[in-house]
């Protein structure tokens, strides 16, 4: 580099008198580049007090108000719960858990009366929750086949190894396989017998329960006695990405019944896959319930949205405040391991749920910044001159 | 050698096949024949058949062998068979935790870069091995009966290869003919030995008398000779003729690959070995291995890691069992069944989940931190390359850096043994004066010009111009295009002759001229004695003109003109001419041979006087085995002793006392000779040899030729003398002397000139005779020489004697007989040769004795003044005398004059106990005092107890680094003494001694014992050494060290070679410790101990998530984040970081050289800085698992949408942390993070977006792209890592504030402005006694203490007490600032010293931060009003 600069200079002046060997007189000298000698600009922060100060109080000046904020939403969030396990004696549940047999053929029916103290404005979410269950367990995780759900037709005769023990059942290919699906808490009911309607709500109707999974129905107790089922959604609980790419039956083809042919139900379940709704969108791998326990949840504690009830016009709030009847038809047996099974009632926000640590979280953080900051400024104000001194006399 | 063993083998089977007439010999010889009598035959009779062939191939691998060969290799290493362990159980399926395939990518990754790495390296290696194998050379076709080109590849041992001047030495060649006269070939080694001097390689003698050309199909000779073997100055064998004599062959027959052909024409050789079995290729090592203290500390807590490891692991199996245990029988839902559909009792879960965590945890063991650290260390040694600072413009020759892992070493030093000549000092001997008879010749002009020299060099140093350098050069040779071209051709050709290696030490070489620069050459004489040579000269001339014979000269001008013959021809110099470079100056007077047999001795020196019977016989026997076949011209015949004696016979005019001077010769080159005369130069084989023979030449005695059998010297009024060279006896370093047998051409005496280390030769003098006048006068010259060398040693000179000898015939004959026996012996030749020699180095009598002056190289003094105020101890070991190296370590600062010296000799082991015992009690007594309030005393004195281990807090330390004091003492031993010491019984004694000494001397120490007390400290004291030398003496003391460092001077290549580092200057030293020592420490600690944080931190969140998950080994963090992210989105800034982190500029660091104390006590990364990396990272791992934990607690999140931004959060935390740890942000940090966060989202986003169905279990289609429209995420991002790192950065910042490291203190002087810089560094060298003490001084100002130890050093001024050693320090400091103490009257130095102090301490309680830098003027301004 040297040399080759050196040359070219000659070359514009005066006749070069180095020869080709000019070459081989290149110098080894290492060029002097900021980057070779270690000298490249830098930005070279020291932390002491008196530089960090400022750091300190404007996170803490940052996060205090968007802790404020967050907290004043997640105060604005109805969320209302209620425990229908049955652990107590007093519990209208009680008789239902104590059958806790899978093969039960009659179905359990508890009815929950509670009362909301304010109305619930906007959509409603109504999730169930479980606690103690190990949706996130390593082989549970691990136990299913996606591409049989979805919709490859090999993989529903042959489901993947991961789904062992939950492949095969007497020779035939379950579908869906593996051990989540196999404990789906929550299922559709399907056909339809004679069951009481209700006068204006006739989108759902409880049927005879052939499926393990409960199943939640709520109804309002009007003040002049009538008890109103409130209207639910059943579609958009899950993923759009979910039903409408991970998800997939194997054929768009109406019939699910021949394409399941061949294949038999999960060993837990009453019903085949294809009987889940009648609804052909939301019938097979695509229903919306069966996708939504297919995502395990992180942790042991967990709620899975169930229905939405949806806002019917802007003057009038989704749920009233009064007096509601939750009707549960209890199959779902958790007293083996501990659990306990909710349905919670929620308005969301632009934060999700209701969940105030996340505010509180900020508030603290940015409380403890700014206390750190004072702490540095005393700091920086006691020590911090004399210091300087001190360390150049070492 | 398993390849010898192979061939001898290979030899032997065939051998015992066929049943030929040889037999087991084989084992241990090698036999050559010719190649052209084989010829014609088959490949199978060709009797050089087995021998390697000229082909080099230095690559490990094949196509075919480099997979499994470069697979084992790497599995040498225990981490990546570790790792491959973990990715083959995740084939087991009980316990898996990832896909199997997926788990394999981080091994195979790692072990696919290796082996990329190893497949570009061989490539090259391959590339270079056909360059070389294709060059051509000369080899002689017996169909063509002439020399045709061949490949170097083709060349195969027992061919005949024609030489041409500056050809490379395609193999190890025997010489058996050559154009010169003398039947000489001179050789140039550089590329072997790094010397640049040539050196003479004689034909095989039995061919040295051939008169015609060499003619390669007469040949028929047999040679036997050792196996190939690596030992460069080694040769023996024997060719055996037709005829059945043998003629031994010696290492002078010789020439090996590599070398290139100088100075002659054309040569002719046979191939002894080949390619391989070259000696050039057999000393071919690779580069050295070492693993430096860091790695090892690391290891440790690598293996802590693995503990860390286990714990977590069983702490999570017997959590799953329990978590199992206590369902019982009822079995839940999730917990699943075998693949078999089998139930697991807990028990067997918990073992099974146990292997599963291991896996799910490898990352805890860090798989990149290996390679990371290679990387690191090989940018490191890169930017040390690099460095322009350690670049000498001289030699264009920069630091080299041979070992490549243990840079961060450098910063860790504690001890420094170095060697003396040519480390410290330049080996640039001058002469400085001499004496002779026993009179003073003092040489003052010549001291006067040296000075001027030195100031030359100062200015120099100054403006180091580019052409600095030139006009030197230019002096030397008035025709510098010739030489250069002729180097430039060799350095290319260097290229080619081997590795990488050999070309890089040719290049380095490429531009050093031995021994010559004019400070060494122009010797301005002493009138005085320049008047006597004078005046000597001219009554010879007048006594030679009326042949009277010489010995009627006065003995004092006798003296005079046998000591400058002595400096001129007792020596190996050769002399060369610059208009012919590399040729050798020819002066033929008559064709003689040195005197090699005892006939050749008869002929020339009887036939009359010496015929006693013994000889007689002797030599008739021996000339009854000389084949009568005469003549060269019919068959290739052995010289016969009447075939040299009938030339000798016709050739030499008849003896007298007036042939023997010939007047200019005949065949003298018509050339102006006494105006090149100025011109000539020499090559010696050492410096000082030159620096006599220039010596000489300033009293115009001066050495115009050399041949092996005769010396000219041209000498005043004389004109040119040509002394008959008999014998040269060369140096030694057991002998320390070396003698040359001539036949002065004056006196027609045989007459030994020896000249050697005045301590053997003066017991060699003969004891004079008190007698007569002559032997008192004898007497009195001893006594006297022995004053002057006592006054030069004084003077730090190296002191030579000169002596000589005349011997009467008979006695030469006598001693003559002997040596030639010992000469043709075959075995125990050495030890035979060397009794010989001391046979005749007896009863000298004594000339003269000269002063040498070795002179210190530039910036020594500096250099060591500043590693020792880096807590850095130096030992100097030398080969010198004691007075010599007291001096010199005197001049370059080692010892101080107010310091006292402890000097230990002794003569026996017990009063070697004793003297240590003594010592001991002494320093235990005088610094009792000092040792009970050493910090308070150390600040105020400067009277030095002197911390090694400053500030390091000794509960952390460990046990043997108990701070100790080091007095203001200095230790001087010998030799002997230090033989004593050395003993297992006083060892302990003599380091309790050595270490409490401020510098240790030891003087004529042998390589051995340099090594001794090297590898004593090392493991005694539990130490870092590092040792520094140039010579062959050092490489054994260079390899014990833990770093080695060669100084790539004047004595060739073998420390360089044996070396880490090699450095051109000893001053390279200071930089390269104190900067970039400090740097690459604490670059590598840092980062270290920051993977150790990161995957601790990654892998506790899933540690945490076991609570959460039924310790079922299920883990949150998606398996592709989990294996990818320390070899992907964590790894490109801790890498940048690690390679480029400064944490305080070099200016910085050199000046402030105390810093380097952070690297000794190895304050970056202390055992107990693992523990709280792994606490910090348990507690951020909390944090940024808990904080999703609970912002996510109860709702419909699924399992991977809750660990992404988990993986998110950790990720950002890291690297924020990394920024808290960064010093130095480049654009390049900058860079690096923002492009691991772009990348991170860029895979999390492609990967999420690619399929639907895969990647299970995670299946994490869509995750990414939702999460970006979530909120809560953006939410976690902002808190998470803030409330994680909020500890260590307030930590941080209150450490900075009220216990700043001096590091840290150092990073804040680099952020002052440059001017308030220079003036607080300038006051902080007023404190150089008292670095780091662990009090602020200004406390002990305010408080004064009640002992009196330091009472009288309060503000009051000096007692009467005040210890003179105070002096020493503050002068020093004077001299630093030289501008404000300018005008210092010296009588008063006392008194301002202690002013000095306390207005320096003054200071230093007042504010000079940068925002208040007129205060400090202020403080500036009254601290000058007080001086």
């Amino acid at each position: 580099m040297m040399a080759s600069s050196y040359n070219a200079k000659d070359e514009d002046g005066h006749i070069t008198v180095s020869g080709p060997g000019g070459g081989t007189l290149r110098s080894k000298k290492p060029e002097n580049t900021a980057f070779k000698q270690q000298r490249l600009p830098a930005w070279q922060p020291i932390l002491t007090a008196g530089t960090v100060l400022p750091a300190f109080f404007i996170i803490g000046l940052i996060f205090i108000p968007i802790g404020i904020g967050l907290y004043v939403t997640s105060n604005n969030i109805k969320e209302f719960e209620i425990d229908y396990t049955g652990v107590d004696m007093s519990s209208p549940c009680f008789n239902c858990s104590q059958n806790f047999s899978w093969n039960s053929t009659r179905p359990c029916t508890c009815t929950i009366p509670f009362y909301l103290d304010q109305p619930y404005e906007n959509n409603v979410f109504m999730y169930y929750g479980l606690s103690n269950f190990y949706q996130n367990h390593r082989r549970y995780v691990k136990s299913r086949d996606d591409s049989q759900l979805n919709g490859d037709l090999e993989s529903l005769m042959k489901p993947s190894k991961e789904c062992e023990p939950y492949a095969y059942h007497e020779n035939k290919p379950i579908a869906p396989c593996g051990a989540i699906a196999n404990s789906m808490f929550n299922g559709e009911p399907v056909s339809c017998c004679a069951h009481q309607t209700h006068s204006s709500f006739h989108l759902y109707l409880i049927c005879l329960f052939t499926s393990l999974a409960d199943t939640l129905e709520l109804f309002y107790n009007d003040p002049n006695g009538t008890k109103i089922q409130i209207p639910m959604t059943a579609t958009g609980i899950a993923w759009w990405t979910d039903k409408h790419v991970k998800f997939r039956n194997p054929t768009d083809n109406a019939n699910l019944t021949a394409v399941f042919q061949g294949t038999t139900k999960p060993v837990n379940w009453r019903r085949p896959v294809y009987e889940l709704d009648t609804d052909p969108q939301n019938n097979g791998f695509i229903n919306e319930d069966f996708i939504v326990w297919m995502r395990t949840a992180a942790l042991p504690t967990f709620r899975k949205l169930y229905r939405i009830i949806p806002k019917k016009n802007s003057m009038v709030p989704t749920l009233l405040r009064g007096n509601y009847t939750l009707e549960v038809v209890y199959n779902y047996p958790v007293r083996s391991f501990e659990g306990r099974k909710r349905m919670i009632l929620s308005t969301i926000s632009w934060m999700g749920g209701k969940n105030p640590f996340l505010g509180i979280a900020y508030i603290t953080v940015g409380s403890v910044c700014f206390f750190l900051g004072v702490v540095l400024l005393i700091i920086h104000h006691k020590y911090g001159n004399r210091n300087n001194s001190a360390d150049i006399a070492n | 050698m398993a390849r010898e063993s192979e061939d001898a083998g290979m030899a032997k089977a065939s051998k015992v096949k066929r049943q030929k007439k040889k037999k087991t010999k084989e084992n241990k010889t090698r036999t050559v024949q010719a190649n052209i009598l084989y010829d014609n035959a088959k490949g199978e009779e060709n009797p050089n058949r087995h021998y390697a062939n000229n082909k080099i191939k230095t690559t490990k691998y094949t196509v075919l062998s480099f997979l499994p060969k470069n697979l084992f290799e790497q599995f040498h290493r225990f981490a990546n068979v570790y790792f491959v362990f973990i990715a083959l159980l995740n084939f087991v399926p009980v316990v898996n935790a990832f896909q199997p395939e997926l788990a394999l990518a981080p091994v195979v990754f790692i072990l696919s870069v290796t082996a990329i790495k190893d497949l570009w390296e061989d490539y090259r290696r391959h590339r270079s091995d056909k360059e070389i194998n294709h060059m051509d050379c000369l080899v002689y076709s017996r169909v063509e009966r002439r020399y045709v080109e061949k490949y170097w590849k083709e060349v195969r041992v027992g061919d005949f290869i024609r030489l041409r001047c500056n050809e490379i030495l395609p193999a190890d060649v025997l010489l058996l003919s050559s154009s010169d006269p003398d039947r000489l070939c001179h050789i140039e080694t550089a590329t072997l030995d790094g010397e640049t001097n040539l050196k003479q390689r004689q034909v095989v003698r039995s061919f040295f008398d051939l008169d015609c050309d060499f003619d390669p199909l007469k040949y028929n000779s047999v040679i036997e000779c050792e196996k190939p073997n690596n030992d460069l100055n080694r040769f023996r064998g024997y060719i055996i003729h037709r005829s059945g004599r043998r003629d031994a062959l010696y290492k002078e027959n010789l020439l090996l690959r590599g070398c290139t052909i100088r100075n002659t024409e054309e040569a002719v050789g046979i191939v002894i070995y080949a390619g391989h079995e070259t000696k050039a290729m057999l000393n071919n090592n690779g580069p050295r291995y070492k693993r430096s203290k860091l790695e090892r500390q690391m290891n440790v807590d690598v293996f802590w890691c693995v503990i860390i490891l286990l714990v977590m692991c069983l702490f999570a199996a017997v959590g799953h069992g329990l978590w199992m245990f206590q369902y019982g029988d009822k079995r839940p839902v999730f917990d699943v069944l075998s693949p078999e559909g089998t139930d697991l009792s807990p028990i067997m879960s918990a073992i099974y989940l146990f292997l599963t965590m291991i896996i799910v945890f490898q990352v805890l063991i860090p798989i990149s931190l290996f390679v990371s650290i290679e990387i690191v260390k090989i940018c490191q040694v890169y930017f040390i390359h690099q460095d322009m600072d350690l670049y000498d413009e001289e030699t264009d020759s920069h630091l080299q850096c041979r070992a490549l892992n243990i840079t961060e070493d450098l910063g860790q030093m504690q001890y420094i043994f170095s060697d003396k000549t040519g480390t410290l000092t330049e080996n640039k001997m001058v002469f400085r004066r001499c004496t002779v008879a026993g009179v003073e010749y003092s040489h003052d002009a010549n001291a006067r010009r040296l000075a001027m020299y030195q100031e030359m060099d100062s200015e120099e140093e100054e403006c180091t111009s580019h052409g600095g350098t030139l006009p030197r050069r230019d002096s030397v040779t008035s025709h510098q295009s010739a030489p250069v071209v002729l180097r430039s051709q060799s350095t290319k050709s260097h290229r080619r002759t081997g590795s990488r290696a050999e070309a890089k030490r040719a290049s380095i070489l490429s531009k050093h001229t031995a021994f010559s620069s004019p400070m060494e050459k122009d010797i301005t004489p002493d009138p005085q004695l320049l008047d006597k040579v004078n005046e000597c000269s001219s009554q010879m001339d007048f006594m030679r003109f009326h042949s009277q014979p010489m010995s009627q000269l006065p003995s004092d001008l006798s003296d005079i003109i046998d000591f400058f013959i002595a400096l001129t021809i007792c020596n190996t110099v050769v002399v060369s001419s610059p208009n012919q470079p590399r040729q050798k100056v020819r002066m033929r007077f008559e064709l003689k041979s040195p005197v090699k047999t005892i006939e050749d001795f008869i002929k020339r020196f009887t036939p009359s006087r010496l015929t006693s019977g013994s000889n007689s016989s002797s030599s008739s026997s021996l000339i009854t085995n000389r084949s009568s076949n005469k003549g060269c011209s019919s068959m290739l015949s052995s010289p016969s002793a009447e075939s040299t004696l009938t030339k000798l016979d016709e050739e030499r005019p008849p003896r007298g006392l007036d042939h023997a001077f010939s007047p200019v010769p005949p065949c003298y080159d018509g050339k102006a000779w006494d105006k090149e005369e100025g011109e000539l130069r020499y090559e010696a084989e050492s410096p000082d040899e030159a620096a006599l023979v220039y010596a000489a030449r300033a009293y115009k005695c001066s050495l115009v030729g050399r041949l092996p059998d005769q010396v000219t010297v041209e000498l005043p009024h004389l004109g040119k003398l040509s002394f008959e060279l008999l014998h040269t006896l060369g140096f030694d370093s057991t002998r320390k002397r070396m003698s040359v047998v001539v036949r002065h051409p004056l006196t027609d005496q045989i007459t030994v000139y020896t000249k050697g280390a005045d301590s053997v030769i003066m017991d060699l003098i003969k004891p004079p005779n008190t007698g007569n006048s002559k032997g008192k006068r004898q007497k009195k010259i001893v006594y006297r020489t022995q004053n002057y060398l006592n006054l030069y040693a004084a003077d730090g000179l190296r002191t030579l004697c000169i002596a000589k000898k005349i011997l009467s015939k008979d006695e030469y004959a006598c001693w003559l007989q002997r040596h030639l026996e010992a000469e043709t012996a075959i075995q125990g030749r050495e030890e035979l040769l060397f009794e010989s020699a001391l046979r005749l180095e007896t009863n000298l009598q004594l000339l003269g004795a000269t002063g040498i002056e070795d002179r210190l190289q530039d910036g020594v003094p500096e250099t060591i003044a500043s590693l020792r105020k880096a807590g850095l101890q130096i030992w100097v070991l030398t080969g010198d005398k004691q007075e010599t190296a007291v001096n010199i370590a005197y001049a370059c600062k080692l010892l101080d004059p107010e310091e006292e010296i402890l000097t230990l000799n002794a003569d026996s082991q017990e009063a070697c106990a004793l003297l240590l015992e003594e010592s001991l009690h002494y320093i235990q007594a005088k610094f009792l005092c000092s040792s009970t309030d050493q910090a308070a005393k150390a600040f105020h004195t400067n009277f030095a107890p002197f911390e090694i281990y400053p500030s390091s807090s000794p509960s952390s330390s460990s046990s043997h680094t108990v701070p100790f004091m080091v007095h203001r003492l200095g230790l001087v031993i010998d030799g002997r003494t230090l033989a004593y010491a050395l003993d297992k019984s006083l060892e302990d004694k003599f380091l309790a001694v050595a270490r409490s000494c401020r510098s240790v001397l030891c003087c004529r120490s042998t390589p051995l014992q340099k090594s001794m007390v090297v590898k004593l400290v090392r493991n005694k004291l539990k130490v870092m050494t590092l040792a520094i030398g140039d010579g062959a003496n050092d490489v054994s003391m260079i390899q014990v060290a833990d770093v080695g460092v060669g100084i790539s001077g004047q004595e060739g290549m073998q420390a360089v070679m044996a070396s880490d580092f090699a450095l051109p200057r000893f001053r390279y030293l200071q930089k390269l410790l104190l900067v970039h020592g400090h740097w690459c420490y604490s670059r590598l600690a840092n980062m270290i101990l920051y993977f150790f944080y990161k995957n601790a931190m990654f892998v506790a969140l899933i540690f945490w998530y076991q609570f959460y998950c039924g310790f079922s080994g299920s883990a949150m963090i998606d398996q592709w984040y989990l294996i990818f992210f320390n070899l992907m989105f964590s790894a490109f800034p801790q890498l940048i970081t690690g390679t480029l982190d400064k944490d305080v500029s070099a200016e910085t660091l050199q000046q402030l050289p105390h810093l380097y104390v952070n690297g000794q006590n190895s304050e970056e990364y202390k055992p107990y800085m693992f523990w709280m990396n792994m606490i910090d990272a348990f507690y951020q791992s909390l944090v940024c698992f808990f904080i999703p934990y609970f912002a996510y607690a109860d709702s419909d999140v699924d399992l991977f949408t809750w660990g992404t931004p988990i993986t998110t959060l950790a990720l950002f935390t890291i690297l924020l942390h990394l920024g808290i740890e960064t010093k130095t942000w480049t654009w390049m940090n900058w860079l690096s993070i923002t492009f691991s966060i772009a990348l991170f989202f860029t895979v999390a986003l492609c990967y999420n977006a690619s399929c639907p169905t895969c990647y299970s279990p995670s299946n994490p289609y869509w995750t990414m792209q939702r999460l970006l429209q979530d909120p809560l995420f953006y939410l976690l991002c902002a808190i998470t890592p803030v409330a994680a790192l909020l500890p260590r950065y307030f930590y941080r910042a209150c450490q900075g504030t009220l216990f700043p490291s001096p590091v840290q203190v150092g990073r804040q002087l680099d952020k002052l402005p440059t001017e308030i810089r220079r003036n607080i560094l300038s006051l902080s060298r007023v404190k150089v006694g008292s670095p780091l003490s662990p009090k602020p001084p200004f406390l002990s100002l305010a408080k004064p203490s009640p002992k009196g130890c330091n009472k009288k050093d309060q503000r009051s001024f000096p007692s009467s007490n005040t210890p003179p050693a105070k002096k020493g320090p503050v002068s020093q400091a004077d001299e630093e600032k030289g501008q404000r103490s300018q005008v210092q009257p010296s009588d008063s130095v006392r008194s301002h010293s202690d002013l000095y102090t306390l207005v320096a301490t003054e200071i230093d309680t007042l504010p000079y931060t940068k925002d208040a830098p007129t205060t400090l003027g202020g403080a500036t301004a009254s601290f000058n009003q007080s001086l």
